[in-house]
């Protein structure tokens, strides 16, 4: 009599220990921590047109500086990447590179402007784009972990068979760079 | 059967140990979380001890938000950013589900003063603020060499801000904790627990030895089960007592994402 409720248990239990249901939670997990990533980036964007706008009423004149930071970020917005896109190193490295020009080019209007330090306005949008930056910098941590811990998942016993055979599951891309603009090399402009 | 027994048996505490043993990332090591003033680098009195702690403890009861004073003697090559976040999460600084937190953290051996704030606080003591109470209230302060002063007065500042109404994620903490029973947390775990030894020793156990000799299951033979914890994670159901008490005094598990600002002098 037994034998027949044994039957399903015995073969559910395999299937629940090759990772039939941890992995897509470890992929969720990763996808969540992307879209935390994601958010830290489009507030840093949010962010950048109240300070172009402060920098201009205060230097009165366009220069070179404040068009790049205002292209770099145009270019950023542009690159999206959706947490299926993850998989694809390509479309990771293609949204880093934009993201680090914004980076690069903020880095440097903070120099061209050094005497902005006495402007309140200013001030107060640089402590709330640092602060920015430190959540960037977490949030792309927390998905590195994640990130990590699927890796891990999909490759070792037992998950391995479930992500082979369910799944096919392929492994994330971690965050790499660590120092912005490490990939990109800066242009030096003596003239500008 | 005995030594079956147990060999199964371990093998399923192994697998349930498994997410135990995931590999932790390198981390600072943080004083222990001793009261709502953590005072390890010694700046203050015994008597500001007792304000801070006094001004914390009303700020808690009044909003449920968690604020804490944290002097650290060394921040061990960390940046006070990097550190402060780690710090906020070890300690679970905030309530669970508001990440409410916020620790006013001084490393008076690098000169460096942080006000990190909790996810949930993030709208309320926004980075903006968080510098401004930190150059204007703290730092002048502290260059003064008025350390107890500047930590006191930084307090007292942040505290009034925190008096600000409550987000709505804030209020459903409340309203849960107002309704939490004190029922111990992880009931539901061990009865998981008790569920799978059933099964073992119910059904796996009799369909592994008790055909021994008779007629084989299917004629195929089955192989042996090996039943994994079914992926739950199994944390011990620490970490949930509501810090409200004025004795003793523990995170309520908020989270911290990075938000507040940084100074040095």
């Amino acid at each position: 009599m037994i034998r027949r409720y044994v039957a399903p248990v015995a073969l559910a239990l395999p299937l629940a220990a090759c990772g039939l249901n941890s992995i897509p939670t470890a992929e969720e997990t990763a996808k969540a921590r992307w879209a935390d990533v994601q958010n830290e980036y489009q507030r840093r964007a949010d962010l950048i047109p109240n300070l172009v706008s402060t920098v201009k009423g205060y230097a009165k004149q366009e220069s070179d500086v404040l068009t790049r930071v205002t292209e770099a970020r145009a270019g950023a917005t542009r690159v999206q990447l959706s947490g299926d896109d993850l998989k694809d190193p390509a479309k990771v490295q293609q949204f880093e590179r934009a993201q680090n020009a914004v980076t690069l080019s903020l880095q440097r209007l903070q120099e061209a402007y050094p005497d902005l330090k006495s402007n309140q306005n200013f001030l107060s949008l640089q402590s709330q784009l640092e602060g920015t930056e430190n959540r960037i910098t977490i949030a792309r941590r927390d998905y590195n972990q994640a990130v990590q811990a699927y890796n891990t998942r999909i490759r070792t016993f037992p998950d391995a068979v479930g992500a082979k055979i369910f799944y096919g599951a392929k492994p994330m891309v971690p965050f790499q760079a660590t120092t912005p603009g490490a990939e990109t090399a800066p242009t030096v402009n003596f003239g500008a | 059967m005995t030594c079956w027994l147990r060999a199964l048996l371990a093998l399923v505490l192994a697998a349930l140990a498994l997410p135990a043993l995931a590999q932790a990332p390198s981390e600072p090591s943080f004083p222990k979380l001793t009261g709502r003033v953590v005072d390890d680098a010694h700046l203050l009195s015994p008597a500001q001890v007792q304000q801070l702690e006094q001004l914390s403890a009303e700020t808690e009861k009044a909003s449920s938000r968690q604020l804490v004073v944290a002097t650290i003697p060394d921040l061990q090559g960390y940046a006070i950013e990097d550190y402060g976040y780690r710090l906020g999460r070890a300690w679970g600084i905030g309530q669970k589900d508001a990440n409410n937190g916020l620790i006013l953290i001084v490393a008076p051996k690098e000169r460096k003063v942080r006000i990190e704030v909790g996810y949930g606080l993030e709208p309320i003591m926004t980075d903006a603020l968080a510098s401004v109470i930190i150059n204007q209230t703290i730092l002048p302060r502290f260059r003064d060499g008025d350390m107890a002063g500047g930590i006191v007065a930084g307090a007292q500042a942040i505290a009034d801000q925190l008096k600000a109404p409550p987000e709505a994620a804030e209020k459903r903490a409340q309203e849960a904790a107002a309704t939490r029973v004190k029922k111990k947390d992880g009931i539901g775990d061990w009865m998981v627990a008790a569920f799978w030894i059933a099964v073992v020793v119910f059904i796996v156990l009799p369909m592994l030895f008790g055909r021994r000799g008779g007629r084989r299951f299917g004629g195929g033979g089955m192989p042996p089960v090996i039943i994994w914890g079914g992926g739950s994670d199994w944390g011990g159901g620490g970490g949930s007592s509501w810090g409200g008490g004025n004795d003793s005094f523990s995170g309520g598990g908020g989270s911290f994402g990075g938000g507040g600002a940084s100074g040095d002098w």
